[in-house]
């Protein structure tokens, strides 16, 4: 690991006042730690924010049915939330079906929804090529490389990693807003906004600009208490989604009145399935209406040898959550 | 509190010694040879950066002058001697080096020890004593719930914060909050009868 100053800033304004460059933010540090000893991240200063202000971004605030969460509330507290649990199902689930225990212990929220990509040859600096380290080396993963945990949707020639979170796909479906404060003062942006496709630049992950700390997400229409989060791997727990679908419904009499479908695992980014959304509402839930939508979602799909089986994993695990739902109360 | 920690130019030749020996154990070549080179700033690199830190573990505090890029994996076990705490992968991923921060369970190899000032530390030299061991401990004897032992200090302090959550209601919700704790012996099913003997024990 490469030597770097450590600061604690007191509060936010003056932790956003010293980011930029090469001085990142530190919060729980399960994947800055872990990129630092692969010398993939390589700060000079790290500001460590979880002490700032005497945790007054660590928080979990309902209005009405609006739902607001402080940034530095750890994983583990907001999984664990009973009224959330209750409320908005598919959030708490996205977690705990998250990382493990001691991972959700310390990794704050804010941070998770940046978590990078766990492709391999990102994540190992002794292959040269990677658009996402070194922009303009090339793509060891197209360049011959086993793919199978790669994205299908969302990808560009440049790269295919896949985003390997599970929180976001529920805040994407759940429109949720970020709120940021940044050199400029507070800004709101949607949650659908802050992630990047690759692109011709993968390494251009998000729209936040240098200093921008993400300081809450707020979810204006969070009662979705028929909504869950549905995640296929190669093992039932601690591993990274092969494919994953975030899914909420509302249903009025028969007929689908509002629907919800993010799906994780096989995008470079949180992925929202809007067409597969149009398509279903205003119907009656059916299995066959289902993989019409299903097939609409990844119509747009690009494959590997070694991860073409992800478009029909992806497909039926949407099509289960939502079968599954109809089946709930609600 | 300063806002940014003491840079240290006096460093004592047994904590440097100690310094060098734990840093030169985990860096790549690469990182050595850029840490040799950096008493001089001219490249844009940083210097090696020293800073003062207290940290309260097993109810003692202790007073040490760290490199910031040491974890607290490495702290304990190459400054203050508590091996008990093992490293397996460093990166987070088998949960051999789990101790408690404030009572709740965080990986120490991914925990920078600077970030853990200010809280309280407990390892496994810190759960119990030769004498007396703590219900977790005597729970893995009666099971025969290892057999290396080398992920058995991480499992422990795992499994103890496991039963405080709330989380081991029952064998299927042990495996699941269990499941950041690697066991390559596959001692698995004695350590879920381990843990469910200590609930009773700790709760009773």
């Amino acid at each position: 690991m490469r030597p770097f100053r450590y600061e604690r800033p007191a509060t936010a304004a003056r932790a956003v006042a010293a980011a930029g460059g090469e001085a990142h933010f530190l919060a729980g540090g399960t994947t800055m730690v872990d990129l630092m000893k692969l010398d993939v991240m390589r700060p000079e200063r790290l500001l460590d924010i979880t002490q700032l202000e005497d945790g007054r971004y660590d928080f979990i605030d309902w209005d009405g049915k609006s739902l607001r969460i402080g940034a530095l509330t750890a994983m583990a507290t907001l999984a664990d939330d009973d009224e959330v649990r209750r409320r908005v199902p598919m959030l708490s689930d996205a977690l705990w079906l998250a990382a493990s225990p001691q991972i959700r212990k310390a990794a704050r929220i804010g941070g998770n929804v940046l978590q990078r990509t766990r492709c391999a040859y990102f994540r190992d600096t002794s292959y040269a090529q990677c658009n996402k380290r070194e922009p303009g080396s090339g793509c060891a993963a197209l360049d011959g490389g086993v793919t199978r945990g790669h994205a299908v949707l969302g990808t560009s020639s440049a790269c295919i990693a896949t985003y390997p979170g599970d929180f976001a796909q529920s805040l994407i479906a759940l429109d949720a807003v970020v709120e940021i404060l940044g050199k400029d003062g507070p800004r709101a942006v949607r949650f659908a906004e802050l992630h990047r496709q690759p692109h011709s630049r993968p390494d251009i992950e998000t729209t936040l600009e240098e200093g921008d700390l993400i300081v809450a997400f707020s979810i204006p229409d969070a009662d979705f208490p028929r909504s869950r989060y549905l995640k296929v791997r190669d093992r039932e727990s601690y591993a990274y989604a092969l494919a994953s679908t975030a899914g909420a419904l509302r249903m009025d009499g028969d007929v689908v009145a509002d629907i919800r479908i993010a799906l994780g695992g096989v995008a470079t980014v949180p992925w929202r399935a809007r067409e597969a959304e149009e398509m279903l509402k205003g119907s009656s839930i059916s299995e066959d209406g289902l993989e019409r939508a299903a097939e609409a979602a990844f119509a747009g799909a690009s494959t590997t040898e070694d991860n073409a089986y992800k478009v029909d994993l992806g497909k039926r695990t949407m099509v289960r959550t939502f079968l599954e739902l109809a089946r709930m109360e609600g | 509190m300063s806002e940014t920690p003491d840079r240290m130019d006096f460093v004592s030749r047994r904590g440097l010694m100690k310094g060098g020996v734990a840093g030169a154990a985990i860096l790549p070549a690469s990182a050595r040879a850029q840490t040799a080179s950096s008493s001089e700033d001219a490249d844009g690199t940083v210097p090696l950066q020293r800073m003062n830190v207290t940290l309260d573990v097993n109810g003692q505090a202790r007073q040490l002058t760290i490199d910031t890029r040491s974890t607290l994996l490495d702290v304990l076990r190459h400054d203050l001697d508590l091996t008990g705490s093992k490293k397996g992968c460093d990166h987070g991923q088998c949960g051999a080096c789990t101790v408690h921060i404030d009572g709740e369970r965080r990986l120490s190899c991914l925990t920078l020890a600077a970030q853990a000032e200010g809280h309280e530390i407990v390892t496994i030299e810190g759960l119990g004593s030769e004498n007396a061991l703590h219900p977790m401990q005597q729970a893995f004897v009666d099971n025969d719930a290892f057999q290396c032992g080398y992920c058995t200090p991480g499992q422990i302090m795992s499994a103890v914060a496991c039963i405080r959550e709330g989380h081991a209601g029952s064998d299927a919700e042990i495996r699941e909050y269990m499941s950041g704790n690697l066991c390559r012996c596959a001692a698995y099913p004695n350590i879920v009868a381990a843990v469910k003997q200590a609930k009773s024990g700790m709760e009773g």
